[in-house]
């Protein structure tokens, strides 16, 4: 496993060049829905808070432990269902007539376009 | 619960790459419309797969386990609801809100690992464990302030005090002071001190930017967080924290600078530059106040100069957002187009509190995808088009962020609605936009400005167009 300081060094190193380059042509209407889904992605700090679950010792660092567990799945959670939302209303639009009745419209607030 | 299950840690590190490359492969998709949706899928399935993997694999005690679970449980119990209750125009605060929470879990981290290693930590583990722990506390505050900010807990516009940038230094040199500190010696109270100095310096940060730069700032905050799980991969020997944390941390600097970009901002003019803070009626007012009228017109009126018209652009803005009025502005785009006029809506690539804000409005009451133009190709019709009408929006139309280099948005990149032979505002009031800074257009001869909310003003156009 890699676990070697250096090791760790040269996945960041890497992984600093994939961030920039996966992410270099964003049309602007997805900068929000892009900013929400990778606040999603920081949410694998659980992992992190698991980890330091597993190897608690007493009540202080148990309860700090449940807390840092219950505030990393709120991010992953929240950050992925917010994302979903937004990304819902994209969904659909070409189908969308110019003659669509407002009714519709109105019930696609919750449920995203109807197909 | 699942007892602990044997993997190999070379098994283990694979099965995190395969988390790693769903987690590249949902940024790569969430960069295009088309395989947005999708992205966000593979997001989750690397997410399952790392959590999984962590659980079944470190095989902790039971009691644990229930810790473990019961966090998640409460965790998702409370996200849930609050994600998918929240209104569409409160989503930019929600995102700021589940950033700060990840900012704050990878603080968490790092203090319980520190608390749990004391006394003897080697300096190089308590470098990464304190820059874990500062930059999760930045994030965390920050976007708690962020949050509060846009929820209107507290004024939109930037908060400025004398000596402002000297007791944010000082917080900044409290922070290393202690850091060096307790990296010589390490100490309960003093990283207990630096987590409250860090916390100071992430709300100081954030008191002075505007409203209307939040969203930039939201981003670049949640770059901070991917860098302090990053950080915390580091401290925990985990590679998918790493991998993951870098990943966001570098797609968020890049995706915070063409955020600023489309705004035409610089971010050290964020951060440093109270934007927005010049007197209303300094060289913002374009001319003496007295003097200057505006021309306040009727539905009915304006509802006939718009079926008489050739073409139309709708402009929307955050007025729109808050009224919930994007129905209503697609059923009065339609009723005109029925009667032979040509419309579309304008979109400003940052009107709203976020980017594509009105995109994703517009799209939820069904606007036809082609009918949505961006900035440039508005603008090239602009000075074609019979009316711009233009609802809630105003610092994204106005023209001295173009003509005054006085002006503290000068140089943001604008919709030139000021090019249309006609300028409609539906508007509750003169006041100024988000930004605080005056809008000369209101004045013009051109403009007729039609007061009130903006679903009632639409309302009673469509009743107009409809009866004309």
């Amino acid at each position: 496993m890699i676990t070697d300081g250096i090791d760790l060094l040269v996945v960041f190193a890497l992984a600093v060049f994939v961030g920039f380059e996966v992410i270099s042509k964003v049309p602007s209407i997805l900068h929000t829905p892009l900013m929400s889904g990778s606040n999603a992605i920081h949410g694998v700090i659980l992992v992190g808070s698991m980890t330091i679950a597993a190897e608690a010792h007493g009540a202080m660092q148990m309860s700090l432990a449940f807390v840092a567990v219950f505030l990393a799945t709120l991010n992953i959670v929240g950050g992925v269902v917010v994302t979903d939302r937004m990304l819902e209303m994209f969904k659909g639009r070409q189908q969308a007539k110019p003659g669509a009745s407002p009714d519709s419209a109105k019930n696609d607030a919750e449920g995203g376009a109807k197909p | 619960m699942i007892g602990s299950v044997y993997i190999h840690a070379d098994g283990m590190t694979a099965i995190y790459l395969l988390a790693a490359i769903c987690f590249v492969l949902a940024l790569k998709a969430l960069s295009s419309p088309r395989n947005a949706r999708y992205g966000n899928l593979v997001g989750v399935a690397g997410m399952v797969v790392a959590v999984a993997l962590t659980f079944l694999a470190q095989g902790q005690d039971p009691g644990h386990d229930w810790v473990i679970a019961a966090g998640m449980v409460l965790g998702a119990a409370v996200a849930i609801p609050a994600a998918r209750m929240v209104p569409m125009t409160g989503i930019p605060q929600m995102v700021a809100i589940f950033n700060g929470v990840g900012g704050a879990a990878a603080a968490v981290i790092s203090l319980t690992e520190y608390l749990s290693r004391l006394p003897n930590i080697p300096g190089q583990k308590g470098v990464e464990i304190l820059f874990a722990l500062v930059v999760g506390c930045l994030s965390f505050s920050g976007s708690m302030l962020a949050f509060a900010k846009l929820q209107e807990l507290m004024t939109g516009a930037p908060v400025l005090y004398p000596g402002q940038q000297v007791v944010n230094g000082i917080l900044g040199l409290a922070v290393v002071g202690f850091g060096v500190t307790i990296v010589a010696s390490p100490h309960l109270v003093v990283i207990i001190l630096l987590t409250v100095v860090a916390l100071a310096l992430g709300s100081g940060v954030v008191l002075p930017v505007g409203g209307a730069d939040t969203p930039v700032l939201i981003s670049l905050l949640n770059s901070f967080t991917g860098l302090a799980v990053a950080a915390d991969g580091f401290v925990l020997d985990n590679v998918i924290l790493v991998v993951a944390g870098t990943l966001v941390g570098a797609s968020g600097a890049l995706l915070t600078k063409l955020m600023s970009d489309a705004m035409g901002r610089s971010l050290p003019n964020i951060i440093l530059g109270g934007f927005g803070a010049a007197p209303t009626g300094g060289p913002d007012a374009g001319g003496p106040a007295e003097g200057r009228t505006v021309r306040s017109g009727d539905a009915t009126d304006i509802g006939t100069l718009l079926t008489y018209s050739r073409k139309v652009l709708i402009v929307p803005g955050y007025g729109l957002a808050v009224a919930q009025a994007q129905h209503v502005a697609v059923e009065l785009a339609n009723a005109l187009r029925a009667r032979g006029v040509e419309v579309a809506y304008a979109i400003h690539p940052v009107a709203g509190r976020m980017p594509g804000h009105m995109n994703v409005l517009l799209a939820e009451a069904n606007a036809p995808y082609e009918d949505l133009e961006e900035m440039d190709q508005a603008n090239d019709e602009f000075p074609i088009t019979d009316v711009a009408l233009v609802v809630g929006a105003n610092d994204v139309v106005n023209p001295a962020a173009r003509d005054n280099p006085g002006s503290a948005i000068y140089g943001m990149p604008i919709l030139n609605v000021d090019y249309a032979k006609n300028v409609v505002f539906l508007k509750r009031s003169l006041r100024p936009g988000f930004s605080g800074v005056d809008n000369a257009l209101f004045f013009d001869p051109k403009t007729i400005l039609l007061f009130g909310d903006a679903k009632d003003s639409l309302t009673r156009l469509l009743a107009a167009v409809k009866a004309s």
